[in-house]
């Protein structure tokens, strides 16, 4: 594969792994810990919604992030003709 | 059938379960032994690490320690299951692509020196050690609860049965016991979590529950009500916060870092056949944890609701049964100081004095009592809390077995040893461990406790950033690795001492640095770490052409095949 290709593919890698960390930074730093006391204003049923975040959402946050990121991958591995299904 | 009765035929069965599990996926060759010859389906494999992460300490002790941290104890929730996203996108991919055995495997090739490889043992074994011995305390401490076993012939059953299927079995038979603890433990956690949610709040889902609002028509939310109750007592109230934000942020940091940098987290994802499955296998191991990491804080406020519901003001003689049997092992004090013979359980802001002391560790394991359910979900918990503290604990012997058969002996001190000969190594080396790990059960050196929950702060200060720089830089050095690991153990190592061996009267935020904690301080290790490594690296010269060209292979999936030896 050529050097240019392949230099395409990490940078496109990393540009998700950006985007995404970013969001699993936010919902557990940010929302959980940062800003747990200025959302715990909001209330959401029986829960504050910093106290959710902590608790709660950020966990689920997680795991949908895990499987974008597979998704993603397995496209672009595809794309640039990386993937292992040969 | 009587508590005792039901606990005897649960474990029982679940011990005949593992071992005929270990008889009929049993090892035969070194592949087979550490990594179950590459070929665990990810799901499989997922729910493998879920049973290996979570170690007595999550099954047992966590919900009881959001019980009484309230809103803090989410440094716990966040910190166990938000390392996997570090893990599924930065690490287990590339880790597999390399296709070897073990991290130091990784370490060693990486920074083309052996002084690194060592290095990298001897951090595996340290954080493997520590980890290992709470494990074997959990263990006897479920057997002489509920069995009315000794504690030290509980930790012996225990060691007998991990002796049996990780020496046989290896990390085959290891990751097909791990699947069957699994559905043994994560089932024993949610039968009793959902009986109480039902109870307290009429909705079946925990998760739902704890946001919900009291089963008994008053319409009050169920944490209104708790914070209400625990103000009333002189707590502070269940929902808010009370550690300083740093130190919450260090030590989720520390958490979630060292989860992605715990070797035997990290060895469970060579056992996949791709690197795709790699990827996916993560995700489905962070399904399986966050089904019982979730459900965890609902267990927290229920129980905590019930705890102060049910001993406030009640006659002494009226105590529930449950209050009394824990008073017998010693895990709940009581002693009427004001003399009216009536229980007062009093926060620190109240002004009574507080007449109970309770453990954190019972909360999990008394909750079935405290809510009254039948005899077979009390034993339930039993069988749930050893399969989880087993599980750990076989996976961390297999790190252990691993690191002194594979890396000391065949890549360091003997390379020409046969196939057969690292296999007996490998299975004499969990042989002693076991014995090791059973005698620190039995005679637990006072820092075992504490450290276990600093073995993170080590794992990350440690493996993460040079795994991390290894991947994503071409151009550090093994000479920064090595400055890197050696200066990040030592500083959190040195940190962690100094106030919880040396000064632990100075253990207070006055003292600490920054406002952290000795159990965030991993976090400023991690960071020093990577400083160092990035630092050293720029003056050193760069790795060789072959290395550069390796770590441009490990960032392409294509062509991970079979795990390989060297050379191959």
């Amino acid at each position: 594969m050529a050097p240019s290709h392949r230099r395409q593919y990490w940078r496109t890698n990393l540009r998700y792994l950006g985007i995404l960390l970013s969001i699993w930074f936010v919902v557990s730093y940010g929302f959980g810990i940062l800003l747990v006391d200025q959302l715990d204003t909001i209330r959401v049923g029986g829960f504050k919604l910093g106290f959710w975040f902590a608790q709660q959402g950020s966990i689920y946050v997680f795991v949908v992030l895990i499987f974008v990121y597979v998704r993603l991958m397995n496209r672009l591995d595809k794309r640039y003709d990386v993937d292992e299904d040969t | 059938m009587n508590v005792q009765a039901w606990t005897f035929t649960l474990v029982g069965l679940s011990f005949a379960l593992y071992i005929g599990v270990a008889i009929w996926s049993r090892a035969r060759s070194t592949g087979e032994f550490y990594i179950a010859g590459g070929r665990v389906h990810p799901v499989i494999n997922g729910m493998a690490t879920a049973a290996d992460w979570m170690s007595a300490a999550s099954f047992i002790s966590m919900a009881g320690l959001i019980a009484f941290m309230g809103r803090d104890g989410s440094v716990y929730l966040m910190g166990w299951t938000g390392g996997y996203v570090l893990l599924a996108l930065l690490l287990a991919p590339y880790l597999r692509k390399f296709g070897k055995f073990t991290v130091p495997d990784f370490v060693g090739d990486r920074y083309y020196s052996s002084v690194a490889r060592v290095v990298a043992v001897v951090c595996a074994l340290f954080v493997s050690f520590t980890y290992v011995a709470g494990q074997m305390r959990g263990v006897g401490i479920v057997f002489s609860r509920f069995l009315n076993v000794d504690i030290n012939h509980g930790v012996f059953i225990g060691m007998g049965i991990v002796f049996f299927y990780a020496v046989l079995g290896g990390m085959k038979g290891i990751t097909y016991t791990q699947v069957a603890q699994y559905c043994v433990l994560i089932f024993a956690y949610l039968v009793p979590a959902i009986f109480i949610s039902l109870l307290m709040t009429g909705v079946a889902l925990p998760q739902l529950g704890f946001g919900s609002t009291l089963a008994d028509g008053s319409g009050v939310f169920l944490l209104d009500k708790l914070d209400g109750l625990s103000r009333e007592l002189g707590f502070d109230a269940y929902t808010s916060g009370r550690r300083a934000t740093i130190d919450v942020f260090a030590i989720t940091a520390a958490l979630m870092v060292g989860t992605a940098g715990l070797p035997h987290v990290i060895v469970r994802f060579y056992t996949v056949p791709k690197v795709a499955a790699a990827r996916s296998s993560a995700g489905w191991a962070l399904v399986f944890i966050a089904l019982l990491y979730t459900t965890a804080p609902a267990v927290a406020a229920f129980a905590r609701t019930n705890l102060l519901g049910t001993i406030a003001e009640v006659p002494y003689e009226e105590v529930p049964e449950w209050f009394t049997s824990w008073e017998a092992t010693g895990l709940i004090q009581y002693q009427d100081l004001n003399g009216d013979g009536l229980v007062q359980y009093r926060g620190p802001n109240a002004e009574l004095a507080n007449e109970v002391e309770i453990d954190r560790d019972i909360i999990v394991l008394a909750n079935p009592e405290i809510a009254r359910l039948p005899n077979w979900v009390v034993a339930l918990v039993a069988a749930g809390g050893l399969a989880a503290a087993l599980s750990t604990a076989a996976g961390l012997l297999l790190v252990i077995s691993t690191s002194i058969a594979h890396d000391l002996l065949k890549r360091t001190i003997k390379p020409d040893i046969s196939e057969r000969g690292e296999l007996i190594a490998a299975r004499v080396a969990a042989g002693v461990a076991v014995v090791i790990a059973g005698y620190f059960g039995i005679n637990p050196p006072g820092f075992v406790a504490q450290v276990v929950a600093l073995a993170f702060g080590l794992a990350a200060a440690s493996f993460f950033p040079v795994i991390i720089l290894g991947i994503f830089s071409k151009r550090t050095t093994k000479e920064g690795a090595i400055a890197g690991m050696v200066t990040g153990i030592m500083f959190t190592g040195a940190y962690i001492l100094y106030f919880k061996s040396l000064h632990p009267e100075l253990n207070t935020a006055d003292h600490w640095f920054l406002g952290i904690s000795p159990e965030g301080i991993g976090t400023l290790g991690m960071m020093i770490n990577f400083a160092i490594a990035i630092g050293v690296s720029r003056i050193t010269s760069p790795p060789p052409e072959s290395i550069q060209r390796m770590v441009e292979e490990i960032r392409i999936p294509r062509g991970a095949g079979e795990p390989r030896e060297i050379g191959a």
